[in-house]
This record gives C-alpha cells, sequence and structure tokens, in this order.
C-alpha cells in the first residue's frame, strides 16, 4: 500500500482505501451498486406483480427464446472482446486494444438493433405498454420497462466505450489510459450481468 | 504499471462456461420437471453466471475484500426486498381467489 501511496503521491492527496489503483475505479463500484439495486428493485417488483396475477402469460411462449438467447450470446462475446481489449492495452498494444473496444461497442450496437427489431416484431403482434392479447395488461408494461431501461444502458455503454475508444486514441502512453478502459470495462460487464438476470427472469421462468 | 496488472484469469474458458451455461438454462425450460424445480435451477443458472461475470471479467476475485462486501449489498438489498413484497402479495392473491371464486371468471388485472 506504502508503495502504491509513494507512487502516486504527488498526483493524489489520498490513497482510495478498497482501489488503490484510483479513486474512479471505486466510483464506478458504487455508482454500479447503486443501479444494481434499482435493477434490483424492477425484477423484484416484476416477480410480484407476476405473482399477484390470476392470468400472466407463459413468457417464452410469447416472446420468443431464440432472438434473445442470440442476443444473451452476443452480450457474452462483447465482454469476452472488452477483457480482450483491456489485455491488449495492458502488454502495451494501443492499436490492438481500440480494435476489440470497437468490437465491443459494435457487439452493444447489434444488440440494441436486435432489441429495437424484437420490440417492433412484438409490437405488431398486439403487445402494448398498456394491455396485449395474451393476459395481463402488466405483463407488457413490466417487459417494456425492464428490457428498455436496460437496453438505455446499452446505448449509454456504446456512446461511453466510443469515447472512451478516442481516450486511448490521444493519450500518448497506453499505460495512461488503461485504468479509464479499466473502469469502463466494469460498466460493461455489468451490463452484460444484469442482461444475464433480465433474460433469466423475464424470457425463460 | 506493474501495481494496475492484474494476474490475468482464462477468459476463454469464462466465456465458455458462460455460452455453457446459457445453453444449460434454455434446455432446462423444456425438461419434463415440476416448475418449481425449474425456477430453482434457473435462478442458480443466473446466479453462477453473475458470478462468473463479477468475479473473473469484473476481476472481484482479486480485489480487495471491502469492495467485494460494496458489490454484494445489492443483492442482499433486493433480497430483503422480496421480503418486504411478500405481504402484499399474499394479500392481492387472497382477494384474487375470493374474486375468483364467487364470478368463476379469471380476473382481469
Amino acid at each position: 500500500m506504502s508503495q502504491v501511496a509513494s507512487m502516486h503521491g504527488a498526483v493524489e492527496p489520498a490513497e482510495s482505501p478498497l482501489t488503490p489503483e484510483s479513486w474512479g475505479k471505486l466510483g464506478m463500484w458504487i455508482f454500479l451498486a447503486g443501479d444494481a439495486v434499482g435493477f434490483g428493485t424492477l425484477l423484484a417488483g416484476y416477480g410480484a406483480m407476476r405473482a399477484t396475477s390470476a392470468d400472466w402469460p407463459s413468457p417464452y411462449a410469447v416472446l420468443g427464446i431464440n432472438l434473445t438467447a442470440l442476443m444473451t450470446f452476443l452480450l457474452i462475446c462483447s465482454s469476452v472482446t472488452m477483457v480482450k481489449g483491456l489485455e491488449w492495452l495492458g502488454k502495451g498494444d494501443k492499436s490492438r486494444a481500440i480494435r476489440f473496444l470497437f468490437f465491443t461497442a459494435l457487439g452493444g450496437a447489434i444488440f440494441v438493433s436486435l432489441q429495437a427489431y424484437e420490440w417492433t416484431h412484438l409490437i405488431h403482434r398486439g403487445l402494448h405498454i398498456n394491455g396485449n392479447p395474451w393476459g395481463a395488461s402488466l405483463f407488457g408494461t413490466s417487459f417494456f420497462l425492464v428490457t428498455g431501461f436496460h437496453g438505455l444502458h446499452v446505448t449509454g455503454g456504446v456512446i461511453y466505450l466510443l469515447a472512451i475508444m478516442r481516450v486511448v486514441a490521444r493519450r500518448p502512453s497506453p499505460a495512461a489510459s488503461y485504468n479509464p478502459v479499466e473502469i469502463a470495462g466494469l460498466y460493461w460487464h455489468f451490463v452484460d450481468l444484469v442482461w444475464i438476470m433480465v433474460f433469466t427472469f423475464m424470457y425463460l421462468l | 504499471m506493474a501495481t494496475a496488472e492484474h494476474k490475468h484469469p482464462n477468459y476463454m474458458a469464462i466465456f465458455w462456461y458462460l455460452a455453457i451455461l446459457t445453453v444449460v438454462e434454455i434446455a432446462v425450460i423444456y425438461m419434463p420437471l415440476a416448475k418449481f424445480t425449474i425456477g430453482v435451477l434457473l435462478c442458480s443458472l443466473a446466479l453462477g453466471k453473475a458470478v462468473l461475470v463479477a468475479m473473473y471479467f469484473m476481476h472481484l476475485r482479486f480485489e480487495t475484500r471491502a469492495l467485494g462486501l460494496v458489490a454484494i449489498t445489492p443483492l442482499v438489498i433486493a433480497t430483503l426486498l422480496i421480503f418486504v413484497l411478500l405481504p402484499d402479495g399474499f394479500a392481492v392473491v387472497k382477494r384474487t381467489v375470493g374474486v375468483k371464486a364467487a364470478t368463476t371468471e379469471p380476473a382481469k388485472h
């Protein structure tokens, strides 16, 4: 600990107690913990509405899971390209790191596009925010609310990643952008983690 | 940059675990099991995947214990929330069952 402190002594006034690398990383973790409570609340609310409803439709029969399984796989792949990007940056290869960050952002963009396609398809079949042909109207409400909230996170993540790519490109030393990329990675993996939960609770269960 | 360097886990192995667990999840819903068993299986599989992502992709395994506490807090809060919602749920179910018995028509929400 004291070694790290003396290294950064002139730059940072005090060392972050939980994340010796930077305060930013601790900040991101605390933000993610708060965001997780938000998603947890949405999912718990979904569970409560569903458990107390007499005519809740069967999600996987109405929504279909083939496309969503593909989307899940895509998000897992984009998490792998994210860690690979960070790994290359750690090895000092800036251009490979930027390329993998781009693949990650591309994966996110395709995910959101597929979600837009899925929504359009479902809306045409009659799934609306205030009613649907299969049963409880809250089914549509909660579906659009939760997947929409997650989709916004992915959209935000894509913009975040594009901004971070610029940071990596502009800073001359790869080591100088390691920390911002790692923090962006935390956000991206969190979005993946949340999708794992949403996919299980809203599509499969 | 020696201090920021993590021991890198085998990311491809984690990727395959996640892919396989996803396939297992999809297989589980087609299995001829009781609804409750399927629910328990799906929840544990999802939790397993989430733990893999947090531990290895988010490097939580290589962080300080206190940061792990920060990360686990939302799970504790969400679990408590379920218990907070339970009494309300029971009350609604009780009323819905009463309505159903009286009208024999399924209640629309």
